[in-house]
Order: C-alpha cells, then sequence, then structure tokens
C-alpha cells in the first residue's frame, strides 16, 4: 500500500509540463546551488584543482567582501553602470520609435528591418577595431560599443512586439473614431507598453555583455577591466569577483524592471 | 396629432439606411486574383435587424467590413444614409468576434473611448457610459479590466462600446461565434432587448441558421467562391416569444429551405 503511494507520488513530480507543490520546485532549486557549491569545495579545498586556477569559495567571499569595502571598487561598479545605461538609453532612445515605426508602416519595415536584420548578424565585438579608429579609447568608444551590440537587435524586438497587436483592435479603434495619429497615440502605444517592457528588460542583459567585451577590449577602468587586471597578475580570485558583482548587478536590474513592470501593468495578462 | 407621430416614425422606419448596389471585390493573390464578391445588392431600413448568413469564405465579413469603411470595394456602390462609405468612422460601430476590449483601460474606460476621442467632457462621458453598463448589466465591474471578464462579458462591453459612441448603423461580426451555447443563447435575447430599445440599425453576420431566425427581421442568404447572394428571407415571422420558441412548424419550414439553399 505504501509502495504503491510512493510509486503514485513520483508520476505525479515527472508528469510532462505540469505543476509540482512548491516545496518540490524549491527543494530543486536549493539542490542545485548546493551540488554547485560541494563540488566548488571539493575542488578547491581538497587541492584537486590548483588553487591559483580555483581559489576556494571562502577566499572569494572573502575578496567579494574587501572589494567592495574599498572606495576604489565602487569607483569601477560607478564607471560600469554608468557606461551600460549610457549605451542602453541611447539605443533606446533612438531603436523604440524606430521600431514602433517599423511596426506599424510596411514601408518604414522595408527602410529599417531588412538593414538591421543584416547588421545584426555582424558581431558587436569585431566593431570594437573600427570603433577604436573611429571614436579613439575614451568613453564614447565603449558606449559605442554597447549601442551597437543592442541597438539592431532592440529595433527588430520592438518592430516585433508592435507587429503583434491583434489588427482587430486596429480596426475597433477605427470604428470608434480614431484617426491614424490617434490609433498610433492612443492604441498601438500602449498595447505594446507592457511587452515593450520585456524586451528592453532583455536588452539590457545583452547591453552588460558588451560592457565586458567594451572593457576588456580597451580600457582603464571599470568591472571589464578589473576583469582583466586581475588576469595580468593571476588573481584569481579578483576574476570570480568581477564576474559575481556584474551578475548581481544584472540580477537586481533585472528584478527591478519586473518590479515596475509588475507595478505599471496591472491589466497585462500572463504576469512576469 | 398621434397619427401625426405615427406616420413620421413609420416613415422613418421605411427609410433605407445602408444601400449597397452591385458590389464586386477581388482580392489580388500570388497566382492571379480571387473574387471574395461578386454583384452584391442589398438594403437594410432603419432601425431595421439583418442578418448576412453564409458558409465561411462567402465573403459575408468582407461586406461588413466594406461597410465599415475598413476595406475598400473593388467596384459597385456602398451607402450609409445616403453617403458613400470612403473611410472608417464613428457612425458605423462594429463589434468583431474576436475579443477587442483595450486590456489597459477598465470597462468603464472602454465604454467612454469613443467619446474621449470626441473630445466629451467628463461629466458627460460618465452619464453616458453609466447607462450603457446598466444597459449591459456590467455595472459592478466598470472599474475592472478585461482580464477578469469573461467572453461573454467581454462582448457585451465591446456592443456598449459602440452603442455609446451613437452611431446610425451597428455592425456585428459573428460576435457570439466563440462563445458557448448557453452564453451565446443569453446574449442574442440581450442584443434583442437592447435594439429594441435603443432602436439601432444591426447588421449581424452569422453562419448559424438558427441564430439568424432568433435575430433578425430579413435574412440574406449567401454562397462562397465568389460571394453572391442567394435568396433574401422574410425572417419577421412571430416565430419567437419571450425568447420561446412558438411556431415549431413555421421554423422548420423556414429553417429546411434555407439549408436547401444553402446545399445547392
Amino acid at each position: 500500500m505504501e509502495l504503491q503511494k510512493g510509486k503514485r507520488h513520483q508520476w505525479t513530480l515527472f508528469k510532462i509540463r505540469e505543476d509540482i507543490p512548491k516545496k518540490w520546485y524549491f527543494t530543486g532549486v536549493s539542490a542545485a546551488f548546493i551540488l554547485l557549491l560541494l563540488i566548488w569545495i571539493l575542488l578547491s579545498n581538497l587541492k584537486l584543482v590548483d588553487e591559483v586556477f580555483l581559489p576556494t569559495p571562502a577566499a572569494v567571499v572573502g575578496s567579494f567582501f574587501a572589494a567592495l569595502s574599498s572606495p576604489e571598487y565602487w569607483g569601477e561598479i560607478g564607471i560600469s553602470v554608468y557606461r551600460v545605461f549610457m549605451g542602453f538609453l541611447l539605443a533606446c532612445l533612438l531603436g523604440i520609435p524606430l521600431g514602433i515605426l517599423a511596426g506599424t508602416f510596411k514601408l518604414a519595415e522595408s527602410v529599417i528591418l531588412p538593414v538591421s536584420e543584416f547588421i545584426r548578424y555582424m558581431p558587436a565585438a569585431a566593431f570594437i577595431p573600427l570603433i577604436m579608429v573611429w571614436a579613439g579609447i575614451g568613453e564614447t568608444a565603449k558606449i559605442l560599443v554597447i549601442f551597437i551590440g543592442s541597438f539592431f537587435q532592440l529595433v527588430l524586438m520592438v518592430a516585433d512586439d508592435t507587429n503583434r497587436i491583434h489588427k482587430d483592435l486596429l480596426y475597433a479603434s477605427y470604428t470608434l473614431g480614431a484617426n491614424r495619429w490617434q490609433v498610433i497615440s492612443k492604441v498601438i502605444i500602449p498595447a505594446m507598453l507592457p511587452k515593450l517592457m520585456t524586451t528592453m528588460r532583455l536588452i539590457m542583459g545583452w547591453a552588460w555583455t558588451y560592457l565586458v567585451v567594451a572593457e576588456l577590449v580597451a580600457a582603464n577602468n571599470g568591472l571589464g577591466y578589473s576583469i582583466m587586471k586581475a588576469q595580468r597578475f593571476m588573481d584569481t580570485e579578483s576574476i570570480f569577483v568581477g564576474i559575481i558583482v556584474i551578475g548581481l548587478l544584472g540580477l537586481i536590474i533585472d528584478r527591478c524592471f519586473a518590479y515596475i513592470n509588475k507595478k505599471l501593468f496591472p491589466w497585462a495578462e500572463g504576469g512576469n | 396629432m398621434l397619427n401625426a407621430i405615427k406616420a413620421e416614425k413609420n416613415l422613418r422606419q421605411e427609410k433605407i439606411e445602408i444601400n449597397i448596389q452591385n458590389l464586386s471585390k477581388v482580392y489580388k493573390t500570388n497566382n492571379g486574383s480571387f473574387q471574395a464578391l461578386e454583384n452584391v445588392s442589398l438594403y437594410v431600413k432603419n432601425e431595421e435587424f439583418v442578418s448576412i448568413l453564409g458558409p465561411s469564405g462567402c465573403g459575408k465579413s468582407t461586406i461588413l467590413r466594406i461597410l465599415a469603411g475598413l476595406e475598400e470595394p473593388t467596384s459597385g456602390s456602398v451607402q450609409v444614409s445616403g453617403e458613400e462609405v470612403k473611410g472608417p468612422s464613428a457612425k458605423r460601430g462594429m463589434v468583431f468576434q474576436s475579443y477587442t476590449l483595450f486590456p489597459w483601460l477598465t470597462v468603464r474606460e472602454n465604454i467612454e473611448f469613443g467619446l474621449k476621442l470626441k473630445g466629451m467632457k467628463q461629466k458627460e462621458r460618465k452619464e453616458i457610459s453609466d447607462r450603457y453598463l446598466e444597459l449591459v448589466g456590467l455595472e459592478r465591474f466598470a472599474d475592472s479590466y478585461g482580464k477578469e471578464l469573461s467572453g461573454g462579458m467581454k462582448q457585451r462591453v465591446a456592443i456598449a462600446r459602440s452603442l455609446a459612441n451613437n452611431p446610425e448603423v451597428l455592425l456585428m461580426d459573428e460576435p457570439f461565434g466563440a462563445l458557448d451555447a448557453q452564453t451565446k443563447q443569453s446574449m442574442q435575447q440581450l442584443l434583442l432587448d437592447i435594439w429594441k430599445k435603443e432602436k439601432t440599425t444591426i447588421v449581424f453576420i452569422t453562419h448559424d441558421i438558427d441564430e439568424a431566425l432568433f435575430l433578425s427581421q430579413r435574412i440574406y442568404v449567401m454562397e462562397a467562391r465568389p460571394g453572391r447572394i442567394l435568396e433574401e428571407i422574410d425572417a419577421d415571422l412571430q416565430l419567437f416569444q419571450d425568447g420561446e420558441l412558438v411556431d415549431v412548424e413555421k421554423f422548420m419550414n423556414v429553417k429546411k429551405h434555407i439549408i436547401s439553399l444553402l446545399k445547392h
């Protein structure tokens, strides 16, 4: 009897795409993190891998707090956050209107989308030498790398967000007396806002990736540079700290976006 | 005096509200062209409830979209209130089969959407939306968003939203097509009550014979490929009383006749 019950229980945990009790879900999440940590501890503390390649968790945590207590490190964080936001902001300021335009008018689509599609496949990192020729190695260069990496992607995704609005919604507004401009301003834009926020959230992730690319190649400050510098001195702990800090910053920004989305658009179906 | 009013009322009801003459619509496709409508002529009188009935692909929705001004005819004339239709306008309200509620607006804001576009003051808007919220029985949901409503409730909002604009005609494109049987029935009754109260001219698209017979005064039966009108049927036969079928024999006769038309 007991055995049968246990068997049935197993089956319910492995139903395709069905929900499982929250308790089991969190067990899975914590098991994965603990396993990862265990492997790390095993490899580093038992000296299965040389300390130079893989520092112990305790050393990384120590180094993490040491970094956070130094004002210089906050300076590095600050300059990196500044670059990401500038590149991202620039991409949004230009990319969102262009994306909406491309998703609204077929003629604009023909001008904007194929070109963006084409450039999107050119790796942003490959532009770095060119950007250095054009813009030197100052702030503009780093912001430009982030901009190029996120802009074309953003235009395509915003155009798609705009395109996904059901045509009947637009027809309905016409029959309620809306003119073309009102259809754009009072229907298309409000209808796409939640999707736009989700798109911006995704693009923000891309922007961080390109920040590191830009700072690894040509910078003398910032988080990417601090990772690069640490590598030169074989300071693996600091490399770990750099990666973790970037990950945490990304996570914090992502959660902020999710929270704002939920607060601003309580009407959106599906949730975030 | 009373007779004069009555006479005027009759005159108003006899007035032709919608007049379509020799309407054709040809779509260009990758391999040639496709004739969606061929020489369609029909009329709808003021305050009349007319259904256009036909199988899918017969172009009945195309007629409605052309009437709304959302599509252009290839040839022929389409007049509403004596004016050629040149583009969409608030004078011709439309209810779609898909739910077209603006999800970022509450039920009340949805109903007031057209009024706000007209620049109407908030106080006036509220009076009108109150009235139509009551008409469709959604007073309690005035501040709800679309995602909190059932399919039937969403369509009630869509009807209220169109009527709040006080259109000359209400165009309905299979509005109850996505609803379950019970909801569909109560919505049909509600629509009939609204029509009697509001005296709106209604053009109703459906492929459901029972629905057309229950709702309309006249029915145009269409065939597909190319879309053509087969017959105009008088459906003002007192078949129903208080929503109940009372003349089963006559109902079955008309229904059989329509079925044979559609089979041919």
